[in-house]
């Protein structure tokens, strides 16, 4: 163990709501690589005026998605994970060693702009409340600033048969090898476009996994739109390591490109995929392969749930083809004490989201009146430099893989979008045409959004939808409107919540109670 | 339909619906139950169709179990741990009241 976990181990990690402060000048939301270089950035530049950090996080070990238990996993001289997953470790050991207390296992279900109506008019900002579960309990919090760093998820890809046992997103693959050291049994076949594709590919072969095959649905019309940003990718920081990746995947897989088409069959699980394929003469050919195991992957895209339900503006990014928050050039959103940082904000990949919460931080503290306006510009000179660096060569990555319209609004009517409520995309058709306003009637109709997830798996492929039977682009559908709780919150979650005085005279008669609000957390 | 590449050096025991299990400390539950070859984790809502972690970061909640007595639980979110109970769920949620 590093000294600088030993230290963290003397604090411990924070396992229950009640031991969390009432308040902390900065909170942030996720421990991936934005998250952690926030916490250490602002926690570092506290630590002299006893500023207080808190890093909320869901998983429980810090890395995120990209970095997923790299504190955790042994680290054997023969890894498949490769160098780029453990350079993950110096960035959890820097969180380990700063001074910002850690809640991992935590549920954010909510972040609250700076109380309306409530403390009285004329005092200007109120700080942002941050609504958390945690063993058990849930609680809200105060902020002085909340640097929302909750990454990317990947972009849905609904075809025929996704919902069945054994199909997965490459990224689950990723996790459960990363997490758990574990790799699909059997043949599996790899489906859809983009680099992490061909990176899990490349971790699943040195891991000893039998891959049978990758079913490449990259767009061939897209070759053209990339080709203005080739020159730009060309000074890029990935191109090296991209090519040599590509190389000896396909040394050693079949890989079948122009995919237009994909089913995945089977009798109460994944048995095997039947595609279409568009040759080099323009002819099409159908053709089946049998899988144990299917992943599917066609990029990333911002998680925005927190910032959307928070009321921060959400955009359309019609390069990388999904929403996300609106944010100025250091990660402010439209909502004043909320900051968005890393892959949450649009994506830059993981080196590029480490920078991008240092910016946030330094903005946050700015914004706090914690940093000098000179400490701060001196500092984001530099980090802006280093964050051009990791932003060059993704425009011409985002117009290569954006994904065939095809995969984005499935065609067969049969095609589960919702996979909570089962709605299809017939169904969403044959709706839209009646006349449904936007994606929030929709909802209403069908129920499609409405299941656990939230919409967190279908708001993509609904927006597609819906522009491509209008006729319009997918900023002017926009997207679900969303509210917290954005995560289900337990009826015993709840009872321990704090209730405001004004509720309890509403229901006792009785005036509501001089002084501080308490709750059950907090009376601990 | 997972395999590990190396044995767990400390196993945790576990059952799903009344099945013993082995994990390996710091699994989460979805993870430690597709390592130990279970296939199915529910039955979808609606249709009533075999469902399994999809994801496992959270998103899908395709992962929801019942894990000693509570339900809805996204497995992929929660640690494994020494003599946990974890139940698969079928169809409608119970919850959700009449209908
Ligand atoms: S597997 Fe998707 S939420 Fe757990």
């Amino acid at each position: 163990m590093t000294a600088a976990a030993a230290s963290r181990d003397i604090a411990g990690p924070i396992t229950h709501a009640a031991d969390l402060a009432d308040r902390y000048d900065v909170v942030v939301v996720g421990a991936g690589p934005a998250g952690l270089s926030a916490a250490v950035e602002a926690s570092g530049r506290l630590a002299a005026s006893g500023g207080s950090v808190l890093l909320l996080d869901e998983n429980p070990s810090p890395g995120g998605q990209i970095y997923r238990a790299v504190t955790r996993r042994p680290r054997r001289p023969d890894d498949c994970l490769g160098a780029d997953y453990w350079a993950g470790l110096p960035l959890a050991d820097a969180f380990a060693a700063s001074p910002a207390a850690y809640a991992p296992g935590a549920t954010v279900w909510g972040v609250e702009p700076c109380g309306a109506g409530e403390g009285g008019a004329g005092k200007g900002h109120e700080p942002p409340l941050v609504g958390v579960s945690l063993g058990g309990a849930a609680r809200r919090i105060a902020a002085g600033a909340v640097i929302l760093a909750s990454g990317a998820m990947e972009r849905p890809m609904p075809v025929p048969g996704w919902t069945l046992p054994g199909v997965m997103t490459a990224g689950a693959a990723q996790i459960a090898l990363k997490s758990a050291d574990a790799v699909p049994a059997g043949r599996i076949v790899l489906a859809g476009c983009g680099p992490l594709l061909y990176l899990l590919a490349w971790q699943l072969l040195r891991a000893g996994a039998e891959i049978a095959a990758i079913l490449d649905t990259a767009d061939p019309g897209q070759r053209l739109a990339a080709l203005r940003a080739l020159p730009d990718f060309l000074r890029s920081p990935y191109v090296a390591k991209g090519l040599s990746l590509l190389a000896q995947v396909r040394r050693r897989v079949p890989v079948h490109g122009g995919i237009e088409s994909l089913a995945i069959e089977g009798d109460g699980r994944a048995e095997h995929v039947l595609y279409r394929q568009r040759g080099r003469a323009g002819n099409i050919a159908a053709a089946s392969i049998d899988a144990d195991c299917v992943l599917l992957h066609q990029g990333v895209i911002p998680s925005t749930h927190l910032a959307a339900a928070a009321g921060c503006r959400i955009e359309w990014n019609a390069v990388q083809r999904a929403f996300q928050p609106a944010t100025d050039d250091v990660g402010r959103s439209s909502v004043a004490g909320i900051l968005v940082a890393g892959d949450g904000a649009g994506i830059g990949g993981a080196p590029h989201a480490a920078v991008a919460g240092r910016i946030a931080a330094l903005a946050a503290l700015a914004d706090l009146g914690r940093l000098a306006d000179a400490d701060c510009r001196r500092a984001l000179e530099s980090l802006r430099r280093e964050r051009a660096r990791w932003r060059r060569g993704r425009a011409f990555l985002d117009r290569l893989y954006q994904p065939a319209a095809a995969f984005r609004a499935p065609r067969d009517p049969a095609t589960i979008v919702c996979r909570c409520e089962e709605v299809t995309a017939g169904t969403l058709r044959k709706t839209v045409a009646l006349g449904v306003p936007g994606p929030n009637q929709l909802k209403t109709f069908l129920r499609c959004g409405m299941g656990p997830c939230q919409g967190r798996l279908c708001a993509q492929t609904v927006t597609e939808i819906m522009a491509e039977e209008r006729g319009v682009d997918p900023s002017a559908i926009g997207t679900y409107r969303l509210r917290s709780p954005v995560k289900p919150l337990r009826l015993s979650e709840l009872a321990a919540l704090p209730v405001p005085p004004d509720a309890v005279s509403a229901v006792t008669g009785e005036p509501p109670a001089k002084g501080p609000s308490e709750s059950p957390a907090d009376a601990r | 339909m997972f395999r590990r590449l190396h044995e767990p050096a400390e196993p945790v025991r576990f059952t799903f619906d009344g099945r013993p299990l082995t994990a390996a400390a710091g699994d989460t539950v979805a993870a430690a139950l597709l390592a130990a070859g279970v296939r199915e984790v529910r039955r979808s809502v609606v249709g009533g169709e075999p469902r399994a972690p999809y994801c496992l970061m959270g998103v899908c909640f395709d992962c929801l179990v019942t894990i000693d007595g509570v339900q809805n639980r996204q497995s992929c979110l929660t640690e494994v741990r020494e003599g946990m109970e974890v139940r698969s769920q079928q169809g409608r949620r119970r919850l959700e009241g009449a209908e």
